[in-house]
């Protein structure tokens, strides 16, 4: 009987006719905070939450008084210094990619569009690895990594779209294919980079390219990616009723009301920003802008006023957890996060397939 | 004049699809498009709602250069419902329709009550209210329609380019959505397949031949059985039919005998 009435309230509050989107936003992030801790505490070394907690809280401003150092330096070093900046990091790169699928989505007007599917992370890989390696665009400081990513990343997109327009819409079959196509080429680009790479370091970062891993995260790292998400989730929510109406097609967009040149520029910039930092930092991590928007559109609906938040606190939920199972599988050793979402990511985009082409 | 076009042309890589397109909308009227397939009615209808930019030729809405409207202000003044890609995601029947009030919204507006209550309005205007919540995929083709229309109607403009609104709908839907369509009272042009549709609606009709105007006026002066035969190649008998009082025509195949 109770389990019944729960399962209602649940109904209640996730429907997709009516869905009521603050008990959603604030329960994510309250998944999303315990995630994080609960991620942090896991490892080939263990900590309990409660210390993750209080590590954490010793750190924030006017409370760190109140906590009491009941822990070691070691676990300290590993909570403050390696584990937190990594779980952050898989945060951030979970929203980003989801939202970059969701930016994808709406140019291309499909549900398969995702930054791995259709080489753009294969690009943004291919034109870091350039940068990396031979300082091509280190004129650029700091963020000449993030940037030449970016780039690489813009490029892919501009190339998928134009090859796969016909008369003025997509083509699914030419959007799928020039996406493999590009992906193959760009990662052959990377491949040769590396294999011709000045020094040793580049048979390493290849891995970290075509795998993704969030390891060795830094504090530093989290910075530009997200400002990033933060600019292009504003720029996304403000034009959220451009996003509905682009689905239902250019020219209906237009007569709408909405500048759709402008809009697909504004898609094609987001989407490799974000995409672009966000591969910069974690390397090619598969399907999560695939998996997680569609999901959220079952649980809410396709309105993206709501699909935006509800995507990005998913994706981030779900990435972290899948770095806490690439650090256990088989720890200490670790297994890169992007071969795990694509062992789960590859079987949903074959079955999101079928079911497109059985409609 | 509502809408004046003036020696409108169009082409397509090089390929000329519309020469010298001249046509007129009084305020109020209702004016329909007709022609063969691949005459250029669809053509024309989106160089009208500038989802294609005409080569040459001059667009005047309520004496107004159309191409210098801004797009919201354009949106505010026409309303189309066009042959519609497949939407990729389902949406609500009711989130469907508040598209249709896109074009008053600024940067940072909610859905005021206001336009819910417009909303409302569209959708009772085609007995829709009880369908506000369900997914748009899951409706039939001629509901499909109804909310398009009912999106239209959301977005408050006195002028509607309808791109054969009936397509692919069984004669039922046909006349009922057409009959909507009628009642909304506001100046129309709208592309129609089927010449006794055409002819019971229309005020005046255009007749397309290879991307020119082959003839304009009254459906009477123009459904006559040379014209019919000189644009389809077909023969056909036109009466005036004793309860409508409208023109309809019978088509007479060359396989059937008649006496």
């Amino acid at each position: 009987m109770r389990k019944s009435d729960s399962l209602k309230g649940i109904r209640k509050v996730f429907n997709r006719d009516d869905p009521q989107m603050p008990i959603i936003i604030v329960l994510l992030i309250i998944v999303a905070v315990l995630s994080i801790i609960l991620a942090i505490g896991l490892g080939p070394v263990s900590i309990a939450p409660g210390t993750v907690a209080q590590i954490i809280g010793s750190r924030i401003p006017f409370i760190e008084n109140d906590i009491l150092p009941t822990w070691t330096n070691v676990e300290e070093n590993i909570v403050w210094g390696l584990r937190f900046p990594r779980v952050l990091l898989g945060m951030i790169v979970g929203a980003s990619l989801s939202m970059t699928g969701v930016a994808m989505q709406a140019l291309v007007r499909n549900h398969l569009a995702d930054p791995f599917i259709l080489g753009v992370s294969s690009g943004a890989a291919a034109t870091a690895t350039l940068g990396m390696l031979f300082g091509v665009f280190s004129f650029l400081g700091v963020y000449s990594l993030s940037i030449s990513a970016f780039l690489g990343a813009a490029i892919t997109i501009i190339l998928v779209y134009t090859i796969s327009r016909v008369r003025g819409r997509i083509n699914i079959t030419q959007l799928l294919l020039s996406g493999v196509a590009l992906s193959m080429i760009m990662d052959a680009i990377t491949r040769i980079i590396t294999l011709s790479a000045p020094n040793a370091l580049g048979l390493h970062n290849v891995t970290f390219w075509l795998s993704g891993s969030l390891a060795g995260t830094k504090w530093g790292y989290l910075t530009l990616p997200f400002v990033v998400i933060i600019i292009c989730m504003v720029i996304l929510l403000v034009n959220h009723r451009a996003l509905n109406a682009l689905l239902m097609g250019d020219e209906t967009a237009g007569t709408l009301g909405f500048n759709v040149g402008r809009l697909q520029k504004i898609l094609v910039l987001v989407s490799s920003l974000m995409a672009g930092t966000t591969i910069a930092v974690s390397g090619t991590i598969g399907f999560i802008g695939l998996m997680v928007p569609h999901f959220t559109r079952l649980l809410i609906g396709s309105d993206h006023k709501r699909v935006l938040p509800v995507c990005a606190l998913i994706g981030g939920i779900l990435v972290v957890w899948v770095d806490v199972a690439a650090r256990l599988v088989i720890a200490p050793e670790e297994l890169p996060l992007g071969i795990l979402t694509a062992i789960f990511g590859g079987p949903i985009f074959i079955w999101l397939l079928k079911r497109n082409t059985g409609k | 004049m509502k809408l004046q076009v003036e020696n409108l042309s169009f082409a397509y890589d090089h390929k000329p699809i519309l020469e010298d397109i001249s046509l007129n909308v009084t305020k109020g009227e209702f004016i329909g498009l007709i022609g063969p397939n691949g005459s250029g009615k669809s053509t024309i209808l989106k160089n009208l709602y500038r989802a294609l930019k005409p080569d040459s030729g001059e667009v005047k809405l309520d004496g107004r250069n159309l191409f210098r409207l801004s797009h919201k202000q354009a949106a505010t003044q026409i309303g189309v419902v066009s042959q519609e890609d497949v939407l990729p995601f389902d949406f609500k029947v009711e989130e469907i329709v508040a598209m249709g009030r896109s074009p008053y919204k600024k940067i940072f507006d909610g859905d005021s009550q206001k336009d819910k209550e417009i909303v409302r309005n569209a959708l009772a205007c085609l007995g829709m209210e009880d369908m506000a919540k369900r997914e748009f995929l899951h409706l039939s083709g001629g509901e499909k329609q109804r909310v398009l229309i009912a999106r239209v109607i959301a977005q408050e403009t006195d002028f509607l380019i309808l791109d054969e609104p009936t397509n692919h709908l069984d004669i039922g839907y046909q006349l009922q959505i057409f009959d909507f369509v009628k009642h909304l009272n506001a100046t129309v042009l709208t592309a129609i397949h089927d010449l006794n549709i055409a002819a019971l609606y229309c005020d005046r009709i255009y007749v397309l031949k290879n991307g020119r105007i082959f003839k304009t006026g009254t459906p009477e002066e123009v459904l006559t059985p040379e014209i019919i035969s000189d644009v389809y190649g077909i023969e056909a008998d036109v009466r005036t039919h004793p309860i409508t009082n409208k023109i309809t025509i019978t088509f007479l195949p060359h396989s059937i005998n008649y006496n």
